[in-house]
Protein backbone atom coordinates (compact mmCIF):
# COMPACT_ATOMS: atom_id res chain seq x y z
CA UNK A 1 0.00 0.00 0.00
CA UNK A 2 3.05 2.61 1.13
CA UNK A 3 4.30 1.97 -2.21
CA UNK A 4 1.38 2.11 -4.49
CA UNK A 5 0.92 5.78 -2.74
CA UNK A 6 4.45 6.27 -3.29
CA UNK A 7 4.63 5.80 -6.63
CA UNK A 8 1.69 7.82 -6.96
CA UNK A 9 3.41 10.88 -5.36
CA UNK A 10 6.42 10.35 -7.39
CA UNK A 11 4.47 10.04 -10.57
CA UNK A 12 2.39 13.29 -9.98
CA UNK A 13 5.40 15.07 -8.29
CA UNK A 14 7.84 13.92 -11.69
CA UNK A 15 4.93 15.33 -13.73
CA UNK A 16 4.75 18.30 -11.68
CA UNK A 17 8.31 19.01 -11.82
CA UNK A 18 8.97 18.63 -15.53
CA UNK A 19 6.31 20.94 -16.74
CA UNK A 20 7.14 23.67 -19.03
CA UNK A 21 4.25 25.37 -20.56
CA UNK A 22 1.94 23.47 -17.66
CA UNK A 23 3.84 26.12 -15.17
CA UNK A 24 2.41 29.05 -16.60
CA UNK A 25 -1.06 27.53 -16.94
CA UNK A 26 -1.05 26.22 -13.84
CA UNK A 27 -0.24 29.86 -12.57
CA UNK A 28 -3.18 31.44 -14.54
CA UNK A 29 -5.23 28.88 -13.00
CA UNK A 30 -4.46 29.07 -9.03
CA UNK A 31 -4.75 33.38 -9.90
CA UNK A 32 -8.29 32.75 -11.86
CA UNK A 33 -9.43 30.51 -8.93
CA UNK A 34 -8.48 32.42 -6.20
CA UNK A 35 -10.25 35.52 -8.25
CA UNK A 36 -13.24 33.14 -8.39
CA UNK A 37 -13.75 31.68 -5.14
CA UNK A 38 -11.89 34.42 -2.50
CA UNK A 39 -12.61 37.79 -4.38
CA UNK A 40 -16.23 37.20 -6.29
CA UNK A 41 -17.33 34.43 -4.09
CA UNK A 42 -16.78 36.57 -0.60
CA UNK A 43 -17.15 40.05 -2.09
CA UNK A 44 -19.58 40.29 -4.75
CA UNK A 45 -21.74 37.20 -4.70
CA UNK A 46 -22.79 36.30 -1.38
CA UNK A 47 -25.73 33.48 -1.42
CA UNK A 48 -29.22 36.13 -1.41
CA UNK A 49 -31.41 33.69 0.54
CA UNK A 50 -28.45 32.31 2.90
CA UNK A 51 -27.39 35.38 4.09
CA UNK A 52 -30.43 37.25 4.68
CA UNK A 53 -32.48 34.15 6.34
CA UNK A 54 -31.60 31.98 8.80
CA UNK A 55 -34.46 29.10 8.25
CA UNK A 56 -35.27 27.12 5.24
CA UNK A 57 -38.58 27.85 6.20
CA UNK A 58 -38.05 31.96 6.27
CA UNK A 59 -36.94 31.27 2.67
CA UNK A 60 -39.68 29.23 1.20
CA UNK A 61 -41.83 31.95 3.19
CA UNK A 62 -39.73 34.82 1.60
CA UNK A 63 -40.01 33.65 -1.96
CA UNK A 64 -43.54 32.75 -1.70
CA UNK A 65 -43.94 36.50 -1.03
CA UNK A 66 -42.30 37.48 -3.49
CA UNK A 67 -44.13 35.20 -6.01
CA UNK A 68 -47.48 36.01 -4.57
CA UNK A 69 -47.14 39.54 -4.04
CA UNK B 1 -45.44 42.01 -9.65
CA UNK B 2 -46.83 46.22 -9.47
CA UNK B 3 -43.19 47.53 -9.64
CA UNK B 4 -40.87 45.78 -11.69
CA UNK B 5 -37.55 47.11 -11.59
CA UNK B 6 -36.86 46.33 -15.31
CA UNK B 7 -33.11 47.94 -15.02
CA UNK B 8 -32.55 45.21 -12.47
CA UNK B 9 -34.25 42.28 -14.68
CA UNK B 10 -31.99 43.96 -17.82
CA UNK B 11 -29.12 43.90 -16.22
CA UNK B 12 -29.30 40.52 -14.07
CA UNK B 13 -29.79 38.90 -18.21
CA UNK B 14 -26.93 40.68 -19.49
CA UNK B 15 -24.78 39.31 -16.98
CA UNK B 16 -26.32 35.82 -16.73
CA UNK B 17 -25.89 36.11 -20.70
CA UNK B 18 -22.34 37.41 -20.96
CA UNK B 19 -20.58 35.23 -17.86
CA UNK B 20 -22.60 32.43 -20.00
CA UNK B 21 -21.26 33.23 -23.19
CA UNK B 22 -17.69 33.62 -22.76
CA UNK B 23 -17.85 30.16 -20.69
CA UNK B 24 -19.13 28.89 -23.48
CA UNK B 25 -16.21 30.09 -25.76
CA UNK B 26 -14.14 27.45 -24.14
CA UNK B 27 -16.54 24.33 -23.69
CA UNK B 28 -16.97 23.17 -27.23
CA UNK B 29 -13.59 22.96 -28.11
CA UNK B 30 -12.85 20.73 -24.95
CA UNK B 31 -16.07 18.51 -25.72
CA UNK B 32 -15.12 17.91 -29.48
CA UNK B 33 -10.71 18.29 -29.54
CA UNK B 34 -10.58 15.62 -26.78
CA UNK B 35 -12.21 12.63 -28.69
CA UNK B 36 -10.03 13.77 -32.35
CA UNK B 37 -7.18 13.64 -29.41
CA UNK B 38 -8.47 10.72 -28.80
CA UNK B 39 -8.85 8.76 -32.05
CA UNK B 40 -5.18 10.24 -32.61
CA UNK B 41 -3.69 8.61 -29.89
CA UNK B 42 -6.09 5.18 -31.12
CA UNK B 43 -3.85 5.27 -34.37
CA UNK B 44 -0.86 5.73 -32.69
CA UNK B 45 -1.52 2.85 -30.79
CA UNK B 46 -2.94 0.73 -33.76
CA UNK B 47 0.09 1.61 -36.27
CA UNK B 48 2.80 1.86 -33.53
CA UNK B 49 3.90 5.20 -36.46
CA UNK B 50 5.89 7.72 -33.84
CA UNK B 51 4.27 10.32 -36.40
CA UNK B 52 1.10 10.01 -34.60
CA UNK B 53 2.51 9.92 -31.17
CA UNK B 54 3.55 13.79 -32.33
CA UNK B 55 0.16 14.75 -33.65
CA UNK B 56 -1.58 13.81 -30.63
CA UNK B 57 0.96 15.54 -28.54
CA UNK B 58 0.14 18.49 -30.02
CA UNK B 59 -3.13 19.11 -30.18
CA UNK B 60 -3.28 17.28 -26.51
CA UNK B 61 -1.28 20.86 -25.74
CA UNK B 62 -3.57 22.90 -27.17
CA UNK B 63 -6.22 21.11 -25.26
CA UNK B 64 -4.62 21.73 -22.22
CA UNK B 65 -4.63 25.22 -22.58
CA UNK B 66 -8.08 25.69 -23.91
CA UNK B 67 -9.10 23.44 -20.90
CA UNK B 68 -6.73 25.37 -18.21
CA UNK B 69 -8.41 28.62 -19.10
CA UNK B 70 -11.54 27.46 -19.21
CA UNK B 71 -11.83 25.26 -15.89
CA UNK B 72 -14.18 27.01 -13.78
CA UNK B 73 -15.45 29.59 -15.57
CA UNK B 74 -18.76 27.87 -15.13
CA UNK B 75 -18.77 28.48 -11.61
CA UNK B 76 -19.46 31.95 -11.52
CA UNK B 77 -23.04 31.03 -13.40
CA UNK B 78 -23.56 29.03 -9.99
CA UNK B 79 -22.94 31.90 -8.26
CA UNK B 80 -25.23 34.35 -9.82
CA UNK B 81 -27.96 31.40 -9.90
CA UNK B 82 -27.38 32.00 -5.64
CA UNK B 83 -26.72 35.70 -5.56
CA UNK B 84 -28.82 37.19 -8.57
CA UNK B 85 -31.81 34.74 -9.28
CA UNK B 86 -32.35 33.59 -5.92
CA UNK B 87 -36.51 33.06 -6.49
CA UNK B 88 -35.56 30.85 -9.20
CA UNK B 89 -32.42 28.85 -7.56
CA UNK B 90 -34.61 28.38 -4.73
CA UNK B 91 -37.79 27.35 -7.09
CA UNK B 92 -35.66 24.67 -8.66
CA UNK B 93 -33.21 23.85 -5.90
CA UNK B 94 -34.44 20.06 -5.96
CA UNK B 95 -34.32 19.59 -9.63
CA UNK B 96 -31.03 21.11 -10.18
CA UNK B 97 -29.37 19.69 -7.20
CA UNK B 98 -28.89 16.10 -8.21
CA UNK B 99 -27.62 16.59 -11.94
CA UNK B 100 -25.23 19.73 -11.13
CA UNK B 101 -23.93 17.22 -8.17
CA UNK B 102 -23.41 14.02 -10.46
CA UNK B 103 -21.69 16.66 -12.75
CA UNK B 104 -19.61 18.02 -10.14
CA UNK B 105 -18.71 13.83 -9.17
CA UNK B 106 -17.94 13.10 -12.62
CA UNK B 107 -16.07 16.13 -13.82
CA UNK B 108 -13.74 15.73 -10.61
CA UNK B 109 -13.41 11.75 -10.60
CA UNK B 110 -12.94 11.55 -14.34
CA UNK B 111 -11.53 14.89 -15.57
CA UNK B 112 -9.17 15.47 -13.20
CA UNK B 113 -7.80 11.68 -12.60
CA UNK B 114 -7.04 10.73 -16.04
CA UNK B 115 -6.21 14.46 -17.17
CA UNK B 116 -2.80 13.84 -15.15
CA UNK B 117 -2.23 10.31 -16.50
CA UNK B 118 -3.23 11.79 -20.22
CA UNK B 119 -0.33 15.00 -19.48
CA UNK B 120 2.13 13.43 -16.90
CA UNK B 121 1.90 9.83 -18.31
CA UNK B 122 3.61 9.16 -21.83
CA UNK B 123 6.04 6.92 -21.00
CA UNK B 124 4.94 5.95 -17.15
CA UNK B 125 2.29 3.96 -18.25
CA UNK B 126 1.39 1.44 -20.70
CA UNK B 127 0.03 2.31 -24.28
CA UNK B 128 -3.25 1.33 -23.52
CA UNK B 129 -3.65 2.43 -20.32
CA UNK B 130 -3.02 5.99 -21.54
CA UNK B 131 -5.21 5.17 -24.49
CA UNK B 132 -7.33 4.47 -21.84
CA UNK B 133 -7.21 7.64 -20.02
CA UNK B 134 -7.74 9.36 -22.88
CA UNK B 135 -11.02 8.56 -23.97
CA UNK B 136 -12.07 8.66 -20.14
CA UNK B 137 -11.46 12.16 -20.44
CA UNK B 138 -13.35 12.37 -23.23
CA UNK B 139 -15.97 10.84 -22.26
CA UNK B 140 -16.02 12.01 -18.66
CA UNK B 141 -15.76 15.89 -20.22
CA UNK B 142 -18.99 15.05 -22.34
CA UNK B 143 -20.62 13.36 -19.81
CA UNK B 144 -20.25 16.21 -17.60
CA UNK B 145 -22.03 18.73 -20.01
CA UNK B 146 -24.59 16.02 -20.17
CA UNK B 147 -26.18 17.11 -16.94
CA UNK B 148 -26.10 21.27 -17.26
CA UNK B 149 -27.69 20.48 -20.18
CA UNK B 150 -30.47 18.64 -19.14
CA UNK B 151 -30.84 21.02 -16.24
CA UNK B 152 -31.41 23.74 -19.09
CA UNK B 153 -33.46 21.14 -20.90
CA UNK B 154 -35.62 21.14 -17.55
CA UNK B 155 -36.17 24.65 -18.00
CA UNK B 156 -36.99 24.69 -21.59
CA UNK B 157 -39.69 21.80 -20.92
CA UNK B 158 -40.46 21.71 -17.29
CA UNK B 159 -40.69 17.57 -16.29
CA UNK B 160 -40.42 14.72 -13.81
CA UNK B 161 -40.99 17.12 -11.01
CA UNK B 162 -43.56 18.40 -8.84
CA UNK B 163 -44.01 22.02 -6.83
CA UNK B 164 -44.03 21.45 -3.14
CA UNK B 165 -46.31 24.41 -2.19
CA UNK B 166 -44.93 24.56 1.71
CA UNK B 167 -41.58 24.58 0.92
CA UNK B 168 -41.95 26.60 -2.31
CA UNK B 169 -39.92 24.44 -4.70
CA UNK B 170 -40.36 21.53 -7.36
CA UNK B 171 -39.34 18.37 -6.47
CA UNK B 172 -38.13 15.71 -8.53
CA UNK B 173 -40.68 12.84 -8.67
CA UNK B 174 -39.15 11.10 -11.68
CA UNK B 175 -35.31 11.32 -12.51
CA UNK B 176 -35.59 8.98 -15.92
CA UNK B 177 -38.56 11.54 -16.68
CA UNK B 178 -36.36 14.83 -16.37
CA UNK B 179 -32.95 12.41 -17.76
CA UNK B 180 -34.99 11.72 -21.37
CA UNK B 181 -36.92 14.52 -21.69
CA UNK B 182 -36.99 14.63 -25.60
CA UNK B 183 -35.73 18.20 -25.00
CA UNK B 184 -33.40 17.49 -22.97
CA UNK B 185 -31.87 14.92 -25.48
CA UNK B 186 -32.25 16.73 -27.97
CA UNK B 187 -29.93 19.67 -26.38
CA UNK B 188 -27.21 17.55 -25.75
CA UNK B 189 -26.65 15.40 -28.23
CA UNK B 190 -27.27 18.95 -30.66
CA UNK B 191 -24.79 21.25 -28.03
CA UNK B 192 -21.97 18.25 -28.07
CA UNK B 193 -22.09 17.56 -32.15
CA UNK B 194 -21.84 20.90 -32.65
CA UNK B 195 -19.19 21.07 -29.96
CA UNK B 196 -16.94 18.09 -32.67
CA UNK B 197 -18.03 20.55 -35.56
CA UNK B 198 -16.37 23.24 -34.04
CA UNK B 199 -13.30 21.52 -32.69
CA UNK B 200 -12.79 19.82 -36.26
CA UNK B 201 -12.74 23.25 -37.84
CA UNK B 202 -10.30 24.59 -35.09
CA UNK B 203 -8.21 21.69 -36.13
CA UNK B 204 -8.33 22.14 -39.66
CA UNK B 205 -8.22 25.91 -39.38
CA UNK B 206 -4.97 25.48 -37.94
CA UNK B 207 -3.40 22.75 -39.62
CA UNK B 208 -4.35 24.67 -42.85
CA UNK B 209 -2.58 27.87 -41.37
CA UNK B 210 0.76 25.52 -40.90
CA UNK B 211 0.35 24.52 -44.71
CA UNK B 212 0.18 28.52 -45.78
CA UNK B 213 3.31 28.75 -44.30
CA UNK B 214 4.87 25.82 -46.12
CA UNK B 215 5.47 23.98 -41.72
CA UNK B 216 4.15 20.90 -40.45
CA UNK B 217 3.65 18.88 -43.74
CA UNK B 218 2.95 15.80 -42.32
CA UNK B 219 0.98 17.00 -38.93
CA UNK B 220 -1.06 19.20 -40.90
CA UNK B 221 -1.95 16.70 -43.23
CA UNK B 222 -2.55 14.07 -41.19
CA UNK B 223 -5.14 16.00 -39.14
CA UNK B 224 -7.22 17.79 -41.46
CA UNK B 225 -7.84 13.99 -42.81
CA UNK B 226 -8.79 13.07 -39.10
CA UNK B 227 -10.73 16.16 -38.40
CA UNK B 228 -12.50 16.21 -42.08
CA UNK B 229 -13.69 12.82 -41.43
CA UNK B 230 -14.91 13.40 -37.89
CA UNK B 231 -16.48 16.90 -39.15
CA UNK B 232 -18.55 15.52 -41.66
CA UNK B 233 -19.87 12.52 -39.74
CA UNK B 234 -20.67 15.20 -37.15
CA UNK B 235 -22.14 17.44 -38.99
CA UNK B 236 -24.24 14.81 -40.41
CA UNK B 237 -25.46 14.26 -37.04
CA UNK B 238 -26.16 18.19 -35.79
CA UNK B 239 -28.19 18.29 -38.68
CA UNK B 240 -30.48 15.35 -37.39
CA UNK B 241 -30.19 16.38 -33.64
CA UNK B 242 -31.15 19.91 -34.92
CA UNK B 243 -34.20 18.51 -36.61
CA UNK B 244 -35.66 17.37 -33.40
CA UNK B 245 -34.24 20.42 -31.62
CA UNK B 246 -36.72 21.97 -33.64
CA UNK B 247 -39.76 19.24 -33.34
CA UNK B 248 -39.19 19.50 -29.74
CA UNK B 249 -39.39 23.57 -29.81
CA UNK B 250 -42.24 23.70 -32.34
CA UNK B 251 -44.10 21.15 -29.54
CA UNK B 252 -42.89 22.52 -26.19
CA UNK B 253 -42.46 25.92 -27.07
CA UNK B 254 -44.44 27.47 -30.09
CA UNK B 255 -43.67 30.81 -29.17
CA UNK B 256 -39.94 30.57 -29.67
CA UNK B 257 -40.70 28.73 -33.03
CA UNK B 258 -43.09 31.09 -34.49
CA UNK B 259 -40.72 34.05 -33.51
CA UNK B 260 -37.66 32.05 -35.36
CA UNK B 261 -39.47 32.18 -38.35
CA UNK B 262 -40.90 35.22 -38.06
CA UNK B 263 -44.32 33.62 -38.67
CA UNK B 264 -47.10 35.84 -37.48
CA UNK B 265 -49.39 34.25 -38.95
CA UNK B 266 -50.82 30.27 -38.56
CA UNK B 267 -50.75 28.73 -41.78
CA UNK B 268 -51.38 24.82 -43.38
CA UNK B 269 -48.29 24.07 -45.34
CA UNK B 270 -46.20 26.57 -43.87
CA UNK B 271 -42.99 27.40 -46.18
CA UNK B 272 -39.28 27.68 -44.53
CA UNK B 273 -37.77 30.74 -44.92
CA UNK B 274 -34.16 30.03 -46.17
CA UNK B 275 -32.92 33.43 -46.47
CA UNK B 276 -34.58 36.51 -45.44
CA UNK B 277 -34.46 40.01 -44.76
CA UNK B 278 -37.38 41.62 -42.39
CA UNK B 279 -38.66 44.80 -42.88
CA UNK B 280 -38.59 46.08 -39.32
CA UNK B 281 -39.77 44.53 -36.22
CA UNK B 282 -43.36 44.98 -36.12
CA UNK B 283 -44.11 43.06 -32.82
CA UNK B 284 -46.26 46.21 -32.11
CA UNK B 285 -49.09 44.90 -34.71
CA UNK B 286 -49.41 41.73 -34.42
CA UNK B 287 -52.44 41.77 -36.86
CA UNK B 288 -50.13 42.98 -39.53
CA UNK B 289 -48.18 40.36 -41.38
CA UNK B 290 -44.27 40.54 -40.85
CA UNK B 291 -43.27 41.90 -44.46
CA UNK B 292 -39.58 41.06 -45.60
CA UNK B 293 -37.64 43.33 -47.72
CA UNK B 294 -36.44 39.82 -49.05
CA UNK B 295 -37.29 36.55 -48.83
CA UNK B 296 -36.27 32.76 -50.21
CA UNK B 297 -38.52 30.52 -49.42
CA UNK B 298 -39.11 26.47 -49.38
CA UNK B 299 -42.72 25.39 -49.96
CA UNK B 300 -44.17 23.13 -47.38
CA UNK B 301 -40.76 22.81 -45.26
CA UNK B 302 -41.77 24.33 -42.15
CA UNK B 303 -44.90 22.19 -41.31
CA UNK B 304 -42.72 19.39 -42.10
CA UNK B 305 -40.20 20.32 -40.23
CA UNK B 306 -42.11 21.17 -37.43
CA UNK B 307 -44.93 17.94 -37.54
CA UNK B 308 -43.04 15.72 -40.19
CA UNK B 309 -46.41 16.86 -42.02
CA UNK B 310 -46.10 19.39 -45.61
CA UNK B 311 -49.85 19.83 -44.50
CA UNK B 312 -50.15 20.01 -40.88
CA UNK B 313 -50.22 23.95 -39.63
CA UNK B 314 -48.01 25.37 -38.11
CA UNK B 315 -48.71 28.38 -35.47
CA UNK B 316 -48.29 31.93 -35.53
CA UNK B 317 -47.18 34.35 -32.84
CA UNK B 318 -51.20 35.87 -33.47
CA UNK B 319 -52.71 32.28 -32.85
CA UNK B 320 -50.09 31.92 -29.47
CA UNK B 321 -51.48 35.44 -28.51
CA UNK B 322 -55.06 35.93 -29.23
CA UNK B 323 -55.74 32.10 -29.39
CA UNK B 324 -57.28 29.29 -31.83
CA UNK B 325 -59.95 27.62 -30.97
CA UNK B 326 -59.83 25.62 -34.34
CA UNK B 327 -56.58 24.29 -33.53
CA UNK B 328 -56.95 23.97 -29.75
CA UNK B 329 -54.53 26.85 -29.13
CA UNK B 330 -55.60 28.81 -25.77
CA UNK B 331 -54.87 32.49 -25.66
CA UNK B 332 -52.27 34.63 -23.55
CA UNK B 333 -55.60 36.41 -22.08
CA UNK B 334 -56.59 32.56 -21.25
CA UNK B 335 -53.44 31.40 -19.76
CA UNK B 336 -53.11 34.41 -17.48
CA UNK B 337 -56.38 34.49 -15.80
CA UNK B 338 -55.35 30.78 -14.75
CA UNK B 339 -52.04 32.00 -13.81
CA UNK B 340 -53.53 34.76 -11.96
CA UNK B 341 -55.63 31.91 -9.84
CA UNK B 342 -52.95 29.80 -9.40
CA UNK B 343 -50.93 32.73 -7.52
CA UNK B 344 -53.55 33.66 -5.99
CA UNK B 345 -54.35 30.40 -4.89
CA UNK B 346 -50.81 29.96 -3.73
CA UNK B 347 -51.33 32.86 -1.06
CA UNK B 348 -54.53 31.74 -0.30
CA UNK B 349 -52.80 28.67 0.66
CA UNK B 350 -49.74 30.20 2.85
CA UNK B 351 -52.94 31.98 4.60
CA UNK B 352 -55.25 29.08 5.68
CA UNK B 353 -52.38 27.09 6.53
CA UNK B 354 -50.96 29.29 8.99
CA UNK B 355 -54.32 29.94 10.51
CA UNK B 356 -55.39 26.50 10.63
CA UNK B 357 -58.06 26.72 8.02
CA UNK B 358 -57.64 22.95 6.35
CA UNK B 359 -60.19 23.29 4.78
CA UNK B 360 -59.61 26.24 2.67
CA UNK B 361 -56.05 25.08 2.27
CA UNK B 362 -57.17 22.14 0.70
CA UNK B 363 -59.77 23.67 -1.64
CA UNK B 364 -56.94 26.32 -2.62
CA UNK B 365 -54.47 23.63 -3.44
CA UNK B 366 -56.56 21.72 -5.56
CA UNK B 367 -56.94 25.30 -6.99
CA UNK B 368 -53.75 26.03 -7.68
CA UNK B 369 -52.60 22.43 -9.05
CA UNK B 370 -55.02 22.66 -11.65
CA UNK B 371 -53.51 26.25 -12.58
CA UNK B 372 -49.97 25.81 -11.91
CA UNK B 373 -49.04 24.49 -15.81
CA UNK B 374 -50.10 28.60 -16.36
CA UNK B 375 -48.42 29.57 -13.28
CA UNK B 376 -45.90 32.12 -15.09
CA UNK B 377 -48.70 33.59 -17.02
CA UNK B 378 -50.34 34.85 -13.75
CA UNK B 379 -47.33 37.53 -13.19
CA UNK B 380 -48.73 39.38 -17.12
CA UNK B 381 -52.17 39.50 -16.07
CA UNK B 382 -53.29 43.38 -16.72
CA UNK B 383 -49.66 43.92 -18.62
CA UNK B 384 -48.87 44.73 -22.31
CA UNK B 385 -48.97 41.20 -23.93
CA UNK B 386 -45.84 42.44 -26.12
CA UNK B 387 -43.84 41.22 -22.80
CA UNK B 388 -44.36 37.66 -23.79
CA UNK B 389 -42.95 37.83 -26.98
CA UNK B 390 -39.46 37.47 -27.79
CA UNK B 391 -37.12 39.60 -30.02
CA UNK B 392 -38.04 38.28 -33.85
CA UNK B 393 -35.11 39.60 -35.39
CA UNK B 394 -32.41 38.26 -32.74
CA UNK B 395 -33.89 34.68 -32.97
CA UNK B 396 -34.69 34.79 -36.74
CA UNK B 397 -31.09 36.13 -37.94
CA UNK B 398 -29.56 34.14 -35.53
CA UNK B 399 -30.73 30.73 -36.46
CA UNK B 400 -30.74 31.54 -39.87
CA UNK B 401 -26.65 32.79 -39.87
CA UNK B 402 -25.50 29.59 -37.36
CA UNK B 403 -27.67 27.08 -40.28
CA UNK B 404 -25.96 28.68 -42.94
CA UNK B 405 -22.50 28.70 -41.47
CA UNK B 406 -23.26 25.28 -40.45
CA UNK B 407 -23.89 24.32 -44.56
CA UNK B 408 -20.54 25.97 -45.17
CA UNK B 409 -18.24 24.16 -42.61
CA UNK B 410 -20.27 21.12 -44.37
CA UNK B 411 -18.72 21.91 -47.58
CA UNK B 412 -15.65 22.62 -45.98
CA UNK B 413 -14.92 19.42 -44.35
CA UNK B 414 -16.20 17.71 -47.65
CA UNK B 415 -13.90 19.97 -49.78
CA UNK B 416 -10.77 19.76 -47.67
CA UNK B 417 -11.05 15.44 -47.37
CA UNK B 418 -11.09 15.20 -51.29
CA UNK B 419 -8.27 17.45 -51.51
CA UNK B 420 -6.12 15.87 -49.13
CA UNK B 421 -6.75 12.75 -50.33
CA UNK B 422 -5.54 13.75 -53.63
CA UNK B 423 -2.84 15.25 -52.09
CA UNK B 424 -3.27 18.87 -53.66
CA UNK B 425 -4.77 20.78 -50.70
CA UNK B 426 -1.65 22.55 -49.71
CA UNK B 427 -1.53 24.18 -53.26
CA UNK B 428 -5.03 25.58 -52.85
CA UNK B 429 -4.59 28.51 -50.93
CA UNK B 430 -7.86 29.58 -50.99
CA UNK B 431 -9.53 27.00 -49.30
CA UNK B 432 -6.66 26.94 -46.99
CA UNK B 433 -7.52 30.51 -46.03
CA UNK B 434 -11.32 29.63 -45.85
CA UNK B 435 -10.38 27.00 -43.69
CA UNK B 436 -8.64 29.66 -41.32
CA UNK B 437 -11.09 32.20 -41.23
CA UNK B 438 -13.60 29.67 -40.78
CA UNK B 439 -12.27 29.20 -36.70
CA UNK B 440 -13.79 32.58 -35.76
CA UNK B 441 -17.24 31.11 -37.53
CA UNK B 442 -17.78 28.03 -35.94
CA UNK B 443 -17.42 30.58 -32.45
CA UNK B 444 -20.21 32.50 -34.12
CA UNK B 445 -22.23 29.31 -35.17
CA UNK B 446 -21.48 27.83 -31.64
CA UNK B 447 -22.67 31.06 -29.81
CA UNK B 448 -25.66 32.09 -32.09
CA UNK B 449 -27.25 28.44 -30.88
CA UNK B 450 -27.49 29.63 -27.82
CA UNK B 451 -28.67 32.80 -28.56
CA UNK B 452 -31.34 31.13 -30.50
CA UNK B 453 -32.12 28.91 -27.48
CA UNK B 454 -32.12 31.37 -24.48
CA UNK B 455 -33.23 34.83 -26.09
CA UNK B 456 -36.02 32.61 -27.78
CA UNK B 457 -37.22 31.45 -25.00
CA UNK B 458 -37.63 34.87 -23.20
CA UNK B 459 -39.65 35.86 -21.19
CA UNK B 460 -39.29 32.22 -19.29
CA UNK B 461 -36.46 31.36 -17.58
CA UNK B 462 -39.06 27.95 -16.76
CA UNK B 463 -41.22 27.71 -19.22
CA UNK B 464 -44.38 28.95 -18.77
CA UNK B 465 -43.96 28.71 -14.97
CA UNK B 466 -41.43 31.15 -14.09
CA UNK B 467 -40.97 34.26 -15.94
CA UNK B 468 -37.52 36.08 -15.30
CA UNK B 469 -38.92 39.40 -13.85
CA UNK B 470 -40.67 36.74 -10.77
CA UNK B 471 -36.91 35.29 -10.72
CA UNK B 472 -34.61 37.85 -10.41
CA UNK B 473 -33.23 38.41 -6.84
CA UNK B 474 -34.47 42.05 -5.20
CA UNK B 475 -30.65 43.62 -5.51
CA UNK B 476 -29.53 47.18 -6.95
CA UNK B 477 -29.43 47.47 -10.42
CA UNK B 478 -26.18 49.39 -9.62
CA UNK B 479 -24.29 46.65 -8.41
CA UNK B 480 -25.04 44.40 -10.94
CA UNK B 481 -23.58 46.52 -13.19
CA UNK B 482 -20.44 46.71 -10.97
CA UNK B 483 -20.95 42.93 -11.32
CA UNK B 484 -21.32 42.92 -15.17
CA UNK B 485 -18.34 44.95 -15.98
CA UNK B 486 -16.25 42.64 -13.74
CA UNK B 487 -17.14 39.94 -15.31
CA UNK B 488 -16.00 41.38 -18.52
CA UNK B 489 -12.67 42.39 -17.28
CA UNK B 490 -12.16 39.17 -16.02
CA UNK B 491 -12.97 37.35 -18.92
CA UNK B 492 -11.75 39.07 -21.33
CA UNK B 493 -8.37 39.05 -19.83
CA UNK B 494 -9.13 35.15 -19.58
CA UNK B 495 -9.70 35.18 -23.39
CA UNK B 496 -6.66 37.64 -24.08
CA UNK B 497 -4.75 34.80 -22.43
CA UNK B 498 -5.73 31.66 -24.44
CA UNK B 499 -5.76 33.37 -27.82
CA UNK B 500 -2.22 34.55 -27.16
CA UNK B 501 -0.69 31.00 -25.31
CA UNK B 502 -2.17 29.39 -27.76
CA UNK B 503 -1.33 31.08 -30.97
CA UNK B 504 2.28 31.14 -29.19
CA UNK B 505 2.24 27.57 -28.48
CA UNK B 506 1.22 27.08 -32.64
CA UNK B 507 3.48 29.02 -33.73
CA UNK B 508 6.14 27.31 -31.80
CA UNK B 509 4.46 23.65 -33.73
CA UNK B 510 4.95 20.06 -32.63
CA UNK B 511 8.04 18.97 -31.50
CA UNK B 512 9.89 15.57 -31.82
CA UNK B 513 9.53 13.13 -29.09
CA UNK B 514 12.89 13.93 -28.00
CA UNK B 515 12.54 17.18 -27.19
CA UNK B 516 9.23 17.65 -25.73
CA UNK B 517 9.28 20.91 -24.54
CA UNK B 518 5.10 20.86 -24.87
CA UNK B 519 4.66 18.64 -21.98
CA UNK B 520 2.47 19.71 -19.26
Amino acid sequence: MKGVLQNIFQFYYQGFKSMTLGKRLWTIIIIKLFVIFVVLKLFFFPNFLKTNFKTDEQRSNHVIEQLTK
Amino acid sequence: MENIDFSLVDWSRAQFALTAMYHWLFVPLTLGLSFIIAFMETLYVRTGNPEWKRITKFWMTLFGINFAIGVATGIILEFEFGTNWSNYSWFVGDIFGAPLAIEGIMAFFLESTFIAVMFFGWNKVSKKFHLLSTWLVAIGSNLSALWILVANGWMQNPAGMKFNPDTARNEMVNFWEVLFSPVAINKFLHTISSGYVLASIFVIGVSAWYLLKNREHQLAKKSILVASVYGLITTAFVVLTGDGSARTMAKYQPMKFAAMENLYVGQQNAPLVAIGILKQDSKEDLHKKQDFRFELEIPNMLSYMAFLDPNAYVPGIQDIVHGNAEHNIPSFQERSEKGKIAINSLADYKNAKKAGNDSLAKVSLANFEANYSNFGYGFYAGRNVHELIPSIPTTFYSFRIMVWLGVHFGLLFLVVLILTLKDTIDKKRFILYTALWSIPLAYIASELGWVVAEVGRQPWVIQNILPTIAAVSQLKSSSVQITFWLFFIIFTGLLIAEVKIMTNSIKKGSVSDDHESTNH
